[in-house]
């Protein structure tokens, strides 16, 4: 059992205009095998709080704490989040020219669990997680993300996520730009690691769309750098029909 | 010791030089002025760093410090320069060249017979071991339809003025890389001029890795049809290093083809690497196809990276003519994307340089050369402070 705690978490940005407050005291706690969905309107820093646990240096925590069983998050360098057991799948990845898929995940995995992983059983896995996520095996010799399509940057994300069970993952966006077909793709991967892994999600989401493949347990209405309201799946369908209009009015 | 006589044009020192083929050659160094920071050829070089290598007569370089080893039927031979066949592929077009050629009274000949097809690379290795100016001259030969790997290493330290000499039979082609890894103190300034005939095919790849002062010049003569040469250049440069590479493709034949890309990587205070890059198409050489490339990775603060491609053409008949040159500062996103995967940051970084560098290291094809390099980026990334 894992559990992550954020606690009154307010982060701020630096601008060319001076620091910008973006989180005002966020509380979530997520723990192993539960999925939780966050939803918000534009701006509203779903990224931010995803970046912020993940420790991304442009952002900078100005009050409150974050704990993975109990250990300090905010003092931990990125790599040691991740090897804590933390995963983002990305909005937007990044391109890393010149390094292939399969140069990149062999080396993440290594990061990861300490030492190189057993290279038939590695190769065994990576082909399984390729073939799940329909995949083409081919896909390993491309650098990554680079010239990727939409669909295939959030593939590559989720594969990396199986490969690299992590114990709680936060999923930025991971429905966006997919079509219907892929986004089944995509969801299957993550119930797949909640399955095997018992993993915890925090997924970031504007539809509820992918929230019929991947099953909530909580809802959060994210608005103004903080939740401002939470609930079971029915908020979700409630959000869709009726937008933000109600906690916008009530923020402004 | 000193030998005159070999001279193409001159307009004399201190005329302004307008367009590329103006520059004056000749092997006399009195046809050349001193070097100054004035001259445009000279202007980024800390010439403090230069050494002996200015002065009139320097010493040369010894058999014994010279390391040959050689794929079945290629030979080496140490021949008076005044025997060999030297200015085959070229002639100085600058004073520290014509210093160097004129005090080497021995050439170092390394022939590649006709119709030799040889997969195995062959290894000549400097090793001077002494900071004494020294001047070297080395012609390569490659015959009619032969083909093989030619891999020039300067190790260790040295004070080096030297004249690289390659002319590559019709129908020939080599795969040659000349590779700068000096010791601290070392200064090194190679003059290399490549000749191709017609059909024939040059790889090119210049690798500097170590030396106070690396300068390499190669200058590319197309000037039979149909020849195609790639010039590439790889170089990891910190705060000892200085390194300057000049590539010059002079398209004079028709339908030939060629392709330049540098990339290097560039940390620490005072790193610094000049690459100035010159095609010129003159008029008879229609149908060609160029293109040239440098880009620079800035690891960190304080070093510099100079960076000026210069395309002259003088024909409209042409297939394609391009450049690019940028420079640019390490990508956070990617460090941060790659640290998210739990890679700490010399491992992100690591894996970044030899993407980036990638592209030009899988074109070398020399396995134990690849090693070397990888292993090159492995540990200058490692070094304290990065
Ligand atoms: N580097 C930055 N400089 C200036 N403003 C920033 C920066 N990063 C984020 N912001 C601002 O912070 C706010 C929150 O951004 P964030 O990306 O977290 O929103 P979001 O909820 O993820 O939005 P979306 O649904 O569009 O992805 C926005 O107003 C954004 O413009
Ligand atoms: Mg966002």
């Amino acid at each position: 059992m894992s559990k992550l705690e954020i606690k009154n978490l307010h982060v701020s940005v630096n601008t060319d205009q001076g620091p910008k407050q973006i989180l005002r005291g966020v509380d979530l706690t997520i723990s192993s095998g539960e999925t939780h969905a966050v939803m918000g309107p534009n701006g509203s820093g779903k990224s931010t709080l995803a970046y912020s646990v993940a420790g991304h240096p442009k952002y900078e925590i100005t009050d409150g704490e974050i704990l993975l069983d109990g250990a300090n998050v905010l003092e931990m360098s990125v790599d040691e989040r991740a090897r804590a057991g933390l995963f983002l799948a990305m909005q937007y990845p990044v391109e890393v020219p010149g390094v292939s898929v399969s140069n990149f995940l062999r080396t993440a995995k290594t990061a990861i669990s300490g030492e190189a992983p057993a290279l038939r059983e590695w190769v065994g896995d990576l082909k399984t997680a390729m073939k799940n996520l329909r995949m083409d095996s081919d896909f390993t010799e491309r650098n990554v993300n680079e010239g990727f399509s939409g669909g295939e940057k959030k593939r590559h994300e989720i594969l990396q996520l199986e490969l690299l069970k992590p114990r709680i993952a936060i999923l930025d966006e991971t429905d966006s730009g997919l079509d219907v077909d892929a986004l089944k793709i995509v969801s299957e991967g993550v119930n797949r690691a909640k399955a095997n892994t018992d993993l915890g999600v925090l997924l970031i989401t504007h539809y509820t769309r992918i929230l019929r493949y991947i099953q909530p347990d909580f809802v959060h209405v994210f608005v103004a750098g903080k939740v401002a309201e939470q609930g079971g799946p029915e908020l979700a369908e409630r959000l869709e029909a009726e937008g933000y209009d109600r906690y916008l009015k009530a923020s402004a | 010791m000193a030998q005159h006589g070999i001279k193409e044009h001159s307009h004399g020192a201190g005329v302004p030089i307008q367009t590329r083929n103006e520059r004056p050659r000749s092997t006399s160094i009195e046809d050349f002025a001193e070097v100054s920071k004035l001259q445009e050829i000279w202007r980024y070089l800390p010439i403090d760093k230069l050494k002996g290598l200015t002065q009139s007569v320097i010493g040369e370089l010894t058999e014994d410090s010279v390391e040959i080893k050689l794929a079945e039927g290629v030979t080496a031979n140490w021949v008076e320069t005044t025997k060999a066949k030297v200015g085959s592929a070229g002639l100085p077009e600058d004073r520290i060249a014509a210093i160097a050629w004129t005090n080497a009274s021995k050439t170092l000949v390394i022939d590649v017979p006709k119709e030799l097809e040889q997969s195995q690379p062959s290894f000549v290795v400097i090793k001077p071991n002494s900071d004494a100016a020294t001047a070297a001259h080395i012609l390569i030969n490659v015959g009619t339809h032969a083909k093989t790997t030619i891999v020039l290493d300067h190790t260790g330290l040295g004070v080096l003025g030297e004249n690289v000499e390659i002319v590559l039979g019709d129908e020939s082609t080599l795969n040659f890389v000349t590779i700068q890894d000096w010791d601290k103190g070392s200064t090194h300034v190679s003059t290399q001029f490549a000749k191709l005939g017609r059909n024939s095919n040059l790889r090119h790849t210049v690798v500097s890795l170590g030396g106070d002062l690396v300068r390499v010049t190669p200058a590319v003569e197309l000037s039979s049809p149909g020849a195609e040469i790639n010039m590439y250049g790889v170089y990891l440069a910190d705060s000892s290093n200085y390194f300057e590479h000049r590539p010059y493709v002079d398209h004079i034949a028709e339908n030939c083809k060629s392709n330049v890309a540098y990339k290097g990587a560039l940390q620490g205070v005072g790193a610094h690497t000049v690459w100035v890059g010159d095609v010129l198409i003159r008029e008879t050489a229609v149908g060609t196809d160029s293109y040239e490339l440098n880009r620079n990775l800035l690891l960190t603060a304080g070093a510099r990276a100079d960076s000026v491609p210069n395309l002259e053409i003088e024909t409209g008949k042409i297939e394609g003519a391009g450049h690019a040159s940028a420079s640019g500062r390490f990508d956070d996103e990617q460090l941060f994307y790659l640290q998210a995967r739990g890679l700490n940051e010399t491992e992100a970084k690591k894996l970044v340089v030899r993407g980036f560098l990638s592209e030009i290291i899988q074109k070398i094809e020399i396995d134990e050369i690849e090693q070397r390099l990888i292993g090159a980026i492995e540990l200058e990334l490692e070094k304290v402070g990065v």
